[in-house]
């Protein structure tokens, strides 16, 4: 092994261990209740946690959360950036997922389309 | 589906032995049984710090930190947490002070207020992935001092750094590597010392366990910087968990061409063997263990010629402790003023303490020097449990001191605590409180340190036994008030006399506690009274008329036979002469009416 073999195997084993540093610019919270997985969250977790992987982005985190109360527009998806800003998205579904991930997270435009709740940091 | 969560479960021995393994396994199960096995992975770590609540495991990206988990639970916590996102709540660690469930292991003071250096990979990474390891930087210092560094400047980074030897005695490590390579011979050795003997004491066993390949790296750059070509781990037969990861990580570093011939194919030849003692507290001292892993008899050799000059078989020998082995990559990678720019001045970086005795967070910590023992103590420590009062803290094991409440503010570094009387020492640091009896405490350390006293020396061998006699005679209540002033004479001579580290620090306990504890002393002698009530042959139980009920509980649960009395009719009686004090009826009366006195003629 030389130096620049211990770097490339370095930078495959990298992402192993970018879950454990805690740290994370946006935080994407699926509301995975009863009523959100009744209503295909497992399928819009499985499709934002695909649509980073593929796009690297190391410091998003994709977590979950109980149910929120608003059983009508579940699955339910929030995006919680660093400064505190919150959308919370609802009507979800793995498509749209991915517009979110690629639109909001990506470019920074919120998809106001299916935003149901916003608030400032 | 990738992976979305990681779930750490600590394996260290503590954890270790309160079942984590089962805790494992069952959580694999579950995470299999519900079809997430493709998300979700369980990995095991070394130790996480916080050995009293273990099992204890953390689970990222969220930071959801949970104790004392049983197999049992692992159904509740994949569903109710992995699959649906609402963490256990009764798992999780709750803040003493705020009387709150803390949701993020960010949030507790046990973690916040210490700097993870040497620790930060232990209770992170899987200690039996090589990969894992790579993937926190590993090897990448080794890689760079082999490619980019001449021998001198890789020593030239180590002095400037400050670092100082972790053993205990804190001599500057660069000038020891320096002086290695100075030295001629035809072979040179470098060997880790991981003899970790004093009692409460284990963070070498932590370091080795959880991340041994920093401890291989460490080595394997010091053995370019002063040329040598073998290295030697010696470490006790009773780590054996330590022992068989620290084989793993060396099997896995040979087999990817970090150890052996022509590592990093830049031609540098290096090699590790692991030694295990069997347990004799003199190894530690340097050219004791020299002589164990030469198959002698482990006794300590005259110095000088240091290790340095002649070790080894006779050649030229650098010996350094398991965490300023575990140091090394971090000042390569981070550069001396990096790692000056933690701790103090004269105590440059990190130390990590094993934190045990009377106080609540009892564990393993890594805190920057010239953090107080106050900070350490109740900050991170917690404080002393049960509303009991702080007494004492003891630093350096059997070789260091007690110190008292009235220096809790000074800052932990090696002068500091040596001026006190203590020593910084490996890092053992216990708790006292109003419980413990100081004299008891010396007598506890002379007893370890005369049993483990190796007898080639007069002064170590009969002297310490001598002083235990006067402690015993003390605590017996036959001292008399010269017998303090025997203690001082005959501490001095041992100190003068003896031949090695262990002899010259011994008396360390009983100087430190006449130092600030003498009244306890003259207490036990002239009173017959012992105030924390744990010398046994100055205190008397005795049952408070009033109090007792005559329900006959405790004459029940006497094992001596020792109590009379007749079931109604209080009170009931103990008979000082039966009496073994025990402890039992104190322990068992539910009105509190045995009362224990010391004192009382």
């Amino acid at each position: 092994m030389k130096l620049e073999d211990l770097r490339k195997i370095r930078e495959q084993a990298a992402k192993d261990l970018s879950l454990r540093t805690g740290e994370a610019r946006v935080k994407v919270i699926v509301g995975m209740g009863t009523s959100g997985i009744a209503a295909g969250a497992r399928d819009v977790l499985a499709a934002l946690v695909d649509e980073i992987s593929k796009r690297d982005l190391r410091d998003v985190v994709v977590t979950q959360t109980g149910e929120r109360g608003l059983s009508s527009s579940e699955p339910v998806v929030e995006v919680r950036q660093a400064d505190g800003t919150v959308v919370v998205y609802g009507d979800m579904t793995a498509e749209r997922a991915r517009r979110v991930v690629a639109e909001h997270i990506v470019n920074g435009n919120p998809v106001s389309e299916y935003a149901i709740e916003v608030r400032e940091g | 589906m990738t992976r979305r969560l990681d779930v750490l479960v600590c394996s260290g021995a503590a954890c270790v032995s309160s079942h984590s393994a089962e805790v494992r396994d069952a959580l694999r199960c579950e995470i299999e049984k519900s079809g997430l096995s493709d998300e979700i992975r369980v990995v095991e770590t070394g130790c996480m710090g916080p050995c009293e609540l273990g099992p204890v495991m953390l689970v990222y990206p969220d930071g959801a930190f949970y104790i004392h988990v049983k197999p049992e639970d692992a159904e509740e916590i994949v569903q109710e947490h992995f699959l649906k996102g609402r963490p256990v709540q009764r798992l999780l660690w709750e803040d003493p002070e705020a009387r709150r469930i803390v949701e993020s292991k960010k949030q507790i003071a046990f973690f916040e207020k210490q700097v993870k250096v040497v620790l930060k990979n232990c209770g992170r990474i899987d200690p039996e992935s090589i990969e894992e390891y790579i993937a926190a930087d590993g090897y990448e210092a080794l890689g760079v001092v082999l490619t980019e560094m001449k021998p001198d400047e890789v020593i030239k980074v180590i002095t400037d750094s400050g670092l100082r030897g972790r053993g205990g005695a804190g001599f500057p490590t660069g000038r020891k590597w320096q002086f290695v390579a100075n030295a001629t011979g035809e072979t040179k050795y470098v060997v880790c010392n991981g003899d970790e003997g004093d009692p409460g004491a284990f963070m070498d066993r932590s370091l080795l366990e959880g991340d041994p390949h920093a401890v291989i790296e460490g080595m394997t750059i010091a053995a370019y910087a002063v040329g040598a070509s073998r290295g030697y781990i010696y470490i006790r037969a009773e780590y054996p968990l330590a022992i068989k990861r620290l084989q793993i990580a060396l099997s896995a570093a040979r087999e990817a061409g970090l150890l052996g011939e022509n590592i990093f194919e830049t031609g540098f030849l290096f090699d590790i063997e692991v030694r295990m003692g069997a347990g004799a507290f003199v190894c530690g001292e340097e050219t004791a263990l020299i002589a164990s892993i030469e198959g002698e008899r482990g006794i300590a050799r005259l110095r000088p010629p240091y290790p340095a000059v002649r070790g080894l078989f006779g050649m030229p020998t650098l010996i350094n402790n398991v965490e300023t082995w575990g140091n090394i990559r971090h000042i390569i990678l981070n550069g001396a003023e990096w790692f000056r720019s933690i701790g103090t001045e004269g105590s440059p970086g990190t130390k990590v303490f094993a934190l045990s005795g009377k106080v609540k967070n009892t564990g393993l910590v890594e805190i920057p020097m010239g953090m107080t023992l106050r900070e350490l103590v109740f900050d991170i420590g917690g404080g002393v449990p049960n509303g009991k009062g702080f007494k004492a803290v003891q630093t350096g094991g059997p070789s260091g001191g007690c110190i008292p409440e009235e220096y809790l503010d000074t800052p932990i570094e090696y002068e500091s605590l040596k001026e006190l009387g203590a020593i910084m020492g490996s890092g053992g640091m216990i708790v006292m409180d109003k419980d413990n009896c100081m004299v008891n405490i010396a007598k506890f350390f002379l007893e370890f340190t005369s049993s483990e006293s190796c007898g080639q020396c007069a002064p170590c061998r009969i002297g310490l036994h001598r002083m235990l006699d006067i402690l015993e005679r003390i605590t017996n209540g036959n001292g008399t008030m010269p017998d303090i002033d025997r203690l001082k004479r005959l501490s001095k001579t041992i100190i003068d006399t003896s031949f090695c580290g262990l002899g010259k620090t011994a008396p360390n306990p009983v100087l430190s506690t006449l130092k600030y504890f003498e009244n306890e002393y003259r207490e036990h002698i002239e009173e017959k009274k012992c105030r924390a009530k744990v010398c046994t042959d100055l205190i008397t139980y005795r049952i408070d008329e009033d109090a007792c009920r005559a329900c006959g509980i405790c004459a029940n649960n006497c094992p001596a036979g020792a109590i009379t009395g007749k079931p109604g009719k209080p009170p009931y009686v103990i008979d000082e002469e039966a009496c073994v004090r025990c402890g039992t009826c104190l322990e068992v009366c539910p009105f509190g009416a045995v009362k224990v006195e010391s004192g009382v003629l």
